[in-house]
């Protein structure tokens, strides 16, 4: 028994050998044949539509010029329509539960830090649109903490991945436009017509303009440039040939809130 | 040992309560679920991929598309054959299961399994 404890230290010493080797052994093998690891290796798997809408930066120019209430609402109902977007308001009328992705807002709010001692009597009459701007640099992207907020690096825009937001609100606080809405209820009960060609939120969840990713992957144009009467146009702000470049050298545009250096890719011709 | 009849017996006792969820389903055997096909998927003979990997698979193969889709911003998914697929539950997948009660949920229900995926997504009997 004099080397009892030798013994049993060259023992242990082999057992956790032999473990730690088995447990590689196991690890390196495949688990499954047929699994979507072997699926995931080889040719490229996932593509876009041929027909999709490309650009390097997506960019929105507003003519406040030609917008009218009547544009302004039914840019908003086509929009609201397109992607799901629960009426609170409407249906309960719970004000401080509004879902919005794009709503008309007077222009002296929308641009506080403009002068707006004499401004023409077209903005003081008729409210502008206002959306989430696809910043360049999105302040509600750097506080997500789940990155479901992102953004997509191929087009700048800034979009969000329902499944993985949180609710933490965070990017509404983020957000220097107010341009993000929180579902405080479940979003089925007040959603008039479903449109199954889009998803819904669940309660819990921020919600936002995603710029219709979902159209421009279909090959057609976002839901409030073809209910704009031309008022809206989009396109490349990275292609100096594109509409809204041509428009941008044409007239003088300003961005909201541009002394934050968010650089919002939303412009709006005064 | 003090006390052994009424030790055995604590432990006896004590057994037949840990197995319980064992001899109190013991005979009642479920039934292994048997899925409805629709006349669109009986048409089709295959789904995307072979049975026996979207019947093992699916949900993995349903979170990439989520990852591919909703972060990527790809949509079409090509199949092992070569075959396009749009990469999206409502409308790829529900179109021929269309019946989501005796496809999707008599599985689901027999292991006990609660996806979210249709808190947001729609089925076509909702649509309707």
């Amino acid at each position: 028994m004099e080397n009892s404890r030798r013994k049993f230290l060259k023992t242990a010493g082999y057992s956790v050998l032999g473990v730690a080797a088995g447990s590689m052994l196991i690890g390196i093998t495949p688990r499954s044949s047929t699994g979507a690891a072997e699926q995931a290796s080889g040719n490229p798997e996932y593509k876009s539509r041929d027909e999709a809408l490309k650009a390097e930066r997506w960019g929105l120019v507003i003519d406040t010029r030609k917008i009218t209430a009547r544009i302004n609402r039914n840019m908003q109902r086509a929009c609201h329509r397109e992607h799901n977007v629960p009426d609170f308001v409407g249906k309960f009328g719970a004000k401080n539960h509004e879902i919005k992705w794009i709503w008309p807002t007077p222009f002296k709010n929308a641009f506080i830090e403009q002068d707006l001692q004499y401004i023409s009597d077209h903005l003081k009459r008729t409210e502008i649109p206002v959306l989430c701007n696809h910043c360049n640099h999105p302040p509600c992207v750097r506080v997500c903490p789940t990155r479901a907020t992102f953004k997509r690096e191929s087009d700048g825009l800034v979009l969000m991945d329902y499944h993985r937001c949180i609710g933490c609100r965070f990017c509404m606080a983020g957000c220097p436009y107010g341009a993000r809405s929180f579902n405080y209820r479940d979003p089925r009960e007040a959603i008039e017509e479903l449109n199954p060609d889009f998803t819904l939120r669940t309660k819990g969840v921020v919600e936002k303009c995603n710029f219709c990713a979902e159209r421009l992957a279909r090959g057609e144009a976002p839901a409030c440039v073809e209910a704009s009467n031309g008022a809206l146009t989009f396109g490349d702000l990275e292609d100096s040939s594109s509409d809204i470049r041509k428009l941008l050298a044409e007239y003088h545009a300003i961005t909201r809130k541009a002394e934050l250096g968010t650089l919002p890719s939303v412009f709006y011709i005064i | 040992m003090y006390d052994k009849p009424k030790i055995v017996t604590g432990l006896v006792i004590f057994f037949v309560i840990l197995a319980f969820p064992f001899w109190y389903n013991m005979g009642a055997k479920t039934p292994l679920p048997e899925l409805e096909l629709t006349e669109k998927a009986k048409e089709a003979e295959k789904c995307i991929e072979d049975t026996d990997f979207m019947t093992r698979e699916h949900m993995q193969l349903l979170n990439e598309w989520r990852d591919a889709v909703a972060r990527d911003g790809n949509r079409i998914y090509v199949a092992n054959d070569g075959e396009e697929h749009v990469a999206s539950l409502t409308s790829t997948c529900m179109d021929c299961h269309s019946n989501k009660a005796d496809f999707c949920d008599r599985c689901h229900d027999y292991v006990s399994v609660d996806p979210y995926c249709w808190d947001c997504h729609t089925y076509p009997e909702e649509n309707n």
